[in-house]
């Protein structure tokens, strides 16, 4: 015999799930067009550190010569990822859910516990509730981030129509660091988030599909199940 | 948390069983579509190469934003200080070499069926405007440039193209008609918009156009056609060389 604790409600797996393939294809659709004016890098005077993007890294991923491509889904999937990340928003709110999701004052210190936990410095991991303080701090920041991405997405868009916002953001050139930069953290955040779903192991992972996590019965009589025993059978 | 029952690893097994088959139905059903859309036949008429349904929200999202911010907003203008001394060239599709300016003129189809041929000292008599921008290539740069000509609204006047610019589309293309453009009038009577004849107080050099351009700061480049040969009016929009190649046709900022 095991408990059912629900954990994901419908709407967040939905959500998720949508979310997931949208972006991959935002993502995919923002490289072809970047590829056109790839200026960007990391480094110090003449000396590049990282680039923006090696030729080899486009040519694997067949990104050459796919601008108008790029623009076409870029500007038809954006529908998809502004309207996924409303909804969820919008649920979050209506459901309480945020309560869960929001960080507190305490967070910030606790995140840092975390950390130490998953990296075992640290033996014990601080109390929680669905999320731990540094899921979040994630969470959250992942929908300030996508919030990020459509304002600044909308006024490299359409700069002189939304000109006020582009200003706002310093100007073209910058708003277009801006844009890709977020795209950029989307996939850091992903690499954190695939090593923690492996390393919180299956019983986490399968909860965002079914929604439910198993615990085992408690140990003392649950009144309900004393008047109706559901006979063992194994 | 608190609708928590007891359940046997059987129906456990069962309840997972069935949401791992719903998401993987759902999964491949959102695999199928994005793959059947992908493989539809690209439009290949006035535009091109984009699924059909890619272009359809292309030409919503047109009508979506212009009728929620509008269409008349003035671009951002700088001072002339700010302007780069050398503009990137970076077209030079209908810019044959064969080209000979001395006997240019630029010829406007008229609606009555006349050809209005004008030369460039005639578009140098009307008034003069500058601007100084922040270009934009639909490549993804941007440079601030500084441009002189004629409004296109002063040309249409002087010119009394007024049954002309009452239809919905202006055409223009090179003299080998190599390169074309079509540009909605609402846009093309914005009051930023130039028929361009100077590049930084001196006449346009050949590889920016000469002897005349359009600069039309609320478009993408593509749309700021260089030497343009002939001009021309429709209701139904004229052919577009890069949205034949698979470019938003209205390509506005």
């Amino acid at each position: 015999m095991k408990l059912l604790e629900k954990k994901h409600p419908l709407a967040i797996r939905w959500f998720h799930w949508i979310n997931f393939p949208v972006l991959a294809i935002m993502i995919w659709s923002g490289l072809l067009i970047y590829w056109a004016n790839d200026v960007y890098r990391l480094g110090f005077g003449n000396t590049t550190l990282v680039k923006f993007f090696p030729q080899k890294f486009y040519d694997t991923l067949n990104i050459p010569f796919r601008l108008a491509e790029g623009m076409g889904w870029h500007f038809f999937f954006m529908w998809l990822f502004f309207l996924n990340g409303l909804a969820y928003v919008l649920y979050l709110l209506l459901s309480r859910e945020w309560k869960y999701l929001l960080p507190n004052t305490r967070s910030f210190k606790e995140a840092w516990q975390v950390l130490l936990h998953d990296l075992h410095i640290r033996k014990t991991a601080p109390p929680q509730l669905k999320y731990n303080s540094a899921q979040k701090i994630a969470y959250t920041l992942i929908i300030i981030m996508g919030l990020g991405s459509l304002i600044t997405g909308l006024a490299i868009y359409k700069p002189v129509q939304l000109g006020w916002l582009c200003s706002l953001f310093g100007g073209y050139a910058l708003t277009r660091i801006f844009h890709f930069s977020l795209t950029i953290g989307y996939c850091l955040f992903f690499i954190v988030h695939i090593a923690q779903v492996i390393r919180a192991g299956w019983q986490n992972f399968q909860a965002m599909i079914t929604g439910f996590e198993t615990m085992p019965a408690p140990v003392a009589p649950v009144p309900e199940t004393t008047v109706e025993p559901i006979p063992e059978n194994q | 948390m608190n609708e928590n029952k007891l359940y046997t690893k059987k129906q456990i097994r069962r309840k997972t069983i069935v949401s791992f088959c719903i998401f993987f139905v759902l999964a491949a059903g959102a695999v199928i579509s994005w793959i059947y859309i992908k493989n539809m036949p690209p439009d290949n008429g006035l535009t091109g190469g984009l699924p059909v349904p890619v272009r359809t929200v292309l030409r919503a999202n047109e009508k979506i934003f212009d009728r929620t911010v509008g269409t008349q907003h003035l671009v951002k203008t700088y001072p002339v200080s700010a302007a780069v001394k050398i503009p990137r060239v970076n077209g030079d599709i209908g810019m044959n070499n064969d080209f000979d300016p001395t006997g240019w003129k630029l010829r406007v189809a008229k609606a009555n069926g006349d050809t209005l041929e004008v030369s460039l000292a005639d578009i140098k008599k009307l008034p003069k405007t500058e601007i100084v921008f922040d270009f934009k290539c639909i490549e993804g740069w941007n440079q601030v440039t500084h441009w002189a000509g004629v409004k296109f609204s002063d040309f249409a006047a002087a010119y009394h193209l007024d049954k002309e610019t009452s239809l919905k589309y202006v055409g223009m293309a090179t003299p080998d008609l190599d390169y074309y453009v079509g540009i909605d009038m609402p846009s093309a009577l914005h009051p930023q918009t130039l028929l361009c004849y100077e590049m930084n107080n001196k006449p346009l050099p050949l590889n920016q156009g000469y002897p005349l351009r359009m600069i039309i700061p609320v478009k993408y480049g593509i749309k700021s056609i260089k030497r343009i040969g002939t001009l021309y009016f429709n209701d139904k929009r004229p052919p577009d060389y890069w949205a034949e190649r698979g470019y938003d046709y209205y390509s506005g900022l």
